[in-house]
């Protein structure tokens, strides 16, 4: 421990470059993960305030579309083809960019080295390339909505032959060169990302912190990391393979294909291969999604309801289950590909196990809760909230789960709301839990609780409000991604519902600005934070407020116990934080406490 | 509850509870470890998607007749040149062993010589996969050209030839990368680098990218040449 104390302690005088942009602080590289998170989710957001402005009005121009779009809005109506390049720009950035890069790559930054007491991340060099690496795919997949020939068009899942054919559709030249370069960057950098925060938590936990004394949030940042590591790679794989369709001339996705009559010479190839590739990393890959906002929730619940976390050991073991379900589900998405029924029904069968584990996390949520003293922060509505979103899309997914229902329901707006719940907006809910609760060490200051909660109230019911209505729709057959519903007679009737749909989420958006308002107003404004704002256990909260090189003056704090201890019977406080000795709270030790130390002794 | 406190206080040094590394190894090398298992995965891919396609196909064209030259032989030698590719190959994985070793006592001149022979290796390597792919390349073999017949004497999907440029151009371009390093790490050995540092661990590291490179290499072979 010497020699690292010493290490860190070499660093001199910093420069405004080398403090602020190329830092190899994690608490500075959450920030600015957190940041360019921040200003990507805007854009996916606006860019889905612009296609739910086309659904919900789809015959009435707006001028200020033109002379916000230009030629993709010609007369104040949304070109088509601009249309298919938004929903697949929103959705690359919403999953990739926000709550893959910003949530994990925020809150593992910034949580793991405080969390299990280490210095910093294993190796902060290669952390900072992560970052980098990630800003510059950010800054080419934004580059690509301002192309002549407009972004990729053909879905965030760029399927074949749309992605692979260069002359496909106006998004497939350019646009998918563009998507596939800032994706390949992409993966780069979650995998820097990723082997340093698994050898962080493994390698470099502080005295103490055996792996059953770590908070969930580090556990669900490990396997998230690790999902990461495994499968990101795929697509890696399945990717070059395209770059070579669209390039090279070969027929790895492509075979009889026809474009105006005329047969293309590929010859072999099937489209149904990519598909499999890109769901080896697509299944895990929603995992990789909501895992952290999982641990986060975890974390904040037990903390604000001022209550152990119910069942932690199960915690850690539904956790693991996931994870590893999560690579044998794939299957789930490709029922309608022509697959083997007696396959499906192995991927139903893989995918329905999965409700078990997420059963367990939920009820354990539920039984952590009752009864406790609870504390209403904003961090602790959206923990919450994430667990209602949590049951609620959960729910839907045991129907699409099932192959006979999944093949009507395949392609419509039940799986649009499917998803945009327990995924989409879940994970959201989970990095607004991790802001609002991490702010204080973060930024050092607290941010206003009043704007917090109408923040969350708001956003709270334009969620239910924008995809509840989804699911009456995909029902009836309503099919996703469709540029106006105005042509079909039987979808006519869903217009009202569209526009109301709209509605809500303009105002559902609005609500953001609140949050914005709050977040960047605090950074300056905010009332200092104390040290230990929420009374946490946790060990991020004994290292000073003030960010330092090194996290701890002097020694690093170890680890007595694990880091539920609220609320415990026998102590004046209601919370003993983990680098507390067993030795000074005497009146409220149980004799499990000595378990993994005199275990052997208290049975004899 | 009468446990002596300091008793009570003590943090077991077993090798999950903190303050060390469970593997004994340092941070570097288990980061190592992960990207190889992680770049594992990608090669799984690749070839996972091989064999659905090759699969899928009713006939395949038969390696012992695409592969059967070498300099020098024109036909008729199947797995003549590959072998000794692959030979090569292994070799130089003998001599980065070797490397690792001498890094171990700290043999500097050494580690630089066994450093040499990896670099050597690789770059024959290198050079013996460059003259396959321009022999094909004679043949009128490329990306979207295929002009070997399958077995059963049927006109060939264009993939034969897509898969194979495209996987054993992907592990060459893994050869050139560790090529590349390989030259790095050399460089700072003769610059006493590691001899500064007091241990020579950044050989082993490229030593285990290395290896892994060597590994995928028998599954390419295998799944191009034998199957």
């Amino acid at each position: 421990m010497s020699d690292h104390t010493t290490h860190h302690e070499e660093h001199h005088k910093e420069t405004f470059i080398s403090k602020y942009v190329f830092s190899m602080d994690h608490k500075m590289i959450a920030k600015q993960y957190l940041i360019t998170g921040i200003i990507m989710a805007v854009i996916g957001m606006v860019l889905s305030i612009l296609f739910r402005i086309q659904l919900g009005w789809p015959d009435e121009s707006f001028p200020f579309l033109e002379k916000l779009l230009g030629k993709w809005a010609q007369g104040g109506r949304i070109d088509p083809a601009f249309y298919m390049s938004m929903v697949t720009i929103h959705g690359t950035i919403m999953v990739f960019f926000v709550l893959t890069a910003g949530l994990s790559g925020t809150f593992s930054n910034l949580l793991i080295p405080l969390q299990v007491g280490a210095r910093d991340m294993a190796s902060p060099f290669i952390n900072m390339l992560s970052y980098w690496f990630f800003f510059l795919s950010s800054v080419i997949m934004t580059w690509s909505l301002l192309i002549e020939s407009g972004p990729a068009s053909g879905g965030w899942t760029i399927y074949p032959p749309l992605s692979a054919i260069p002359k496909a559709m106006p998004g497939s030249g350019l646009g998918m060169t563009l998507w596939l370069i800032s994706m390949a960057i992409f993966v780069a950098s979650a995998l820097m990302g990723g082997i340093n925060y698994i050898s962080t938590v493994l390698n470099m936990r502080t005295k103490g912190m055996s792996m059953t004394k770590m908070p969930l949030t580090i556990w669900a940042f490990l396997l998230t990391a690790i999902l990461g590591v495994l499968s990101f790679p795929v697509l890696f794989a399945g990717v070059i393979l395209l770059i070579f369709d669209r390039g090279f001339g070969t027929s790895f996705y492509l075979s009889d294909i026809f474009i105006g009559g005329e047969a293309l010479p590929n010859h072999g190839g099937s489209p149904v291969l990519f598909q499999h590739l890109f769901w080896f990393l697509g299944h895990p890959e929603v995992y990789i999604i909501i895992m952290p906002a999982l641990g986060i929730s975890s974390e904040i619940i037990a903390t604000n309801a001022r209550k152990p976390i119910f069942g932690y050991r199960a915690m850690i073991i539904s956790l693991i289950g996931i994870a590893f379900l999560s690579f044998i589900v794939w299957g789930h998405h490709m029922f309608i590909t022509g697959m083997n029924p007696f396959l499906g029904s192995v991927f139903m069968f893989t995918t329905l196990i999965i409700a078990v584990p997420s059963a367990v996390k939920t009820f354990n949520y539920l039984a952590t809760l009752w009864r406790g003293n609870i504390q209403f922060t904003p961090a602790m509505l959206f923990a919450i909230g994430l667990v209602s979103l949590f049951i609620t899309g959960g729910l839907t997914g045991i129907f699409l789960g099932n192959a006979s229902l999944d093949i009507n329901l395949h392609d419509t707006y039940f799986v649009v709301a499917h998803f945009h719940i327990v995924m989409g907006s879940a994970a959201m809910f989970g990095m607004f839990a991790g802001v609002y609760h991490w702010y204080p060490r973060l930024f050092g200051k607290m941010m206003d609780d009043r704007l917090g909660y109408f923040h969350f109230w708001l956003t709270f019911i334009a969620v239910y409000c924008v995809f509840f209505p989804m699911h009456f729709m995909g029902l009836d057959g309503v099919p996703r991604r469709y540029y106006s519903f105005t042509s079909f007679d039987f979808m006519k009737e869903w217009l009202a519902v569209n526009r109301f749909i709209s509605i809500a989420a303009i105002l559902g958006s609005l609500a953001q600005f609140i949050f914005l308002y709050n977040f960047f107003r605090s950074i300056f404004k905010g009332k200092k934070a104390p040290q230990n704002p929420w009374n946490s256990n946790t060990l991020e909260w004994t290292a000073p407020v003030e960010h330092m090189h090194g996290n701890w003056p002097g020694e690093i704090p170890w680890v007595y116990r694990w880091p539920y201890d609220y609320s415990k019977p026998g102590h004046d406080e209601d919370f003993i934080p983990q680098n507390v000795p067993l030795s000074q709270t005497m009146s409220s030790n149980l004799p499990g406490d000595y378990g993994t130390h005199h275990g052997s002794k208290a049975s004899h | 509850m009468t446990t002596n406190t300091s008793e009570i206080d003590e943090i077991k040094s077993t090798p999950w509870n903190g303050g060390r590394s469970p593997f004994n190894v340092e941070y570097g090398k288990m980061m190592m470890w992960f990207f190889l298992l992680s770049d594992a995965f990608t090669f799984s891919g690749l070839l996972i998607a091989y064999g659905a396609l090759r699969f899928s196909s009713i006939s395949w064209p038969n390696p012992d007749e695409v592969f059967q030259s070498a300099p020098g032989i024109h036909g008729g030698a199947p797995l003549v040149f590959v072998g000794i590719m692959t030979f090569i190959l292994i070799m130089s994985s003998v001599t980065m062993v070797l490397a690792v070793e001498a890094g171990h006592r700290k043999a500097k001149s050494e580690v630089s010589k066994w450093m040499i022979w990896t670099i050597i290796g690789g770059l024959a390597f290198l050079g013996c996969q460059a003259w396959e792919w321009n022999h094909l390349h004679h043949e009128g073999a490329w990306w979207g050209s295929n002009p070997f017949l399958n077995e059963d004497g049927s006109v060939a999907s264009t993939n034969f030839t897509n898969l194979f440029f495209t996987i054993t151009g992907f592990h060459g371009f893994h050869v050139f990368s560790g090529v590349v390093l390989n030259v790095i790490i050399w460089i700072n050995v003769l610059g006493g680098t590691y001899e500064r540092r007091g241990h020579y661990d950044m050989i082993e590291k490229v030593g285990l990218y290395w290896h892994f490179v060597d590994l995928v290499w028998v599954f390419v072979f295998t799944f191009f040449y034998l199957v």
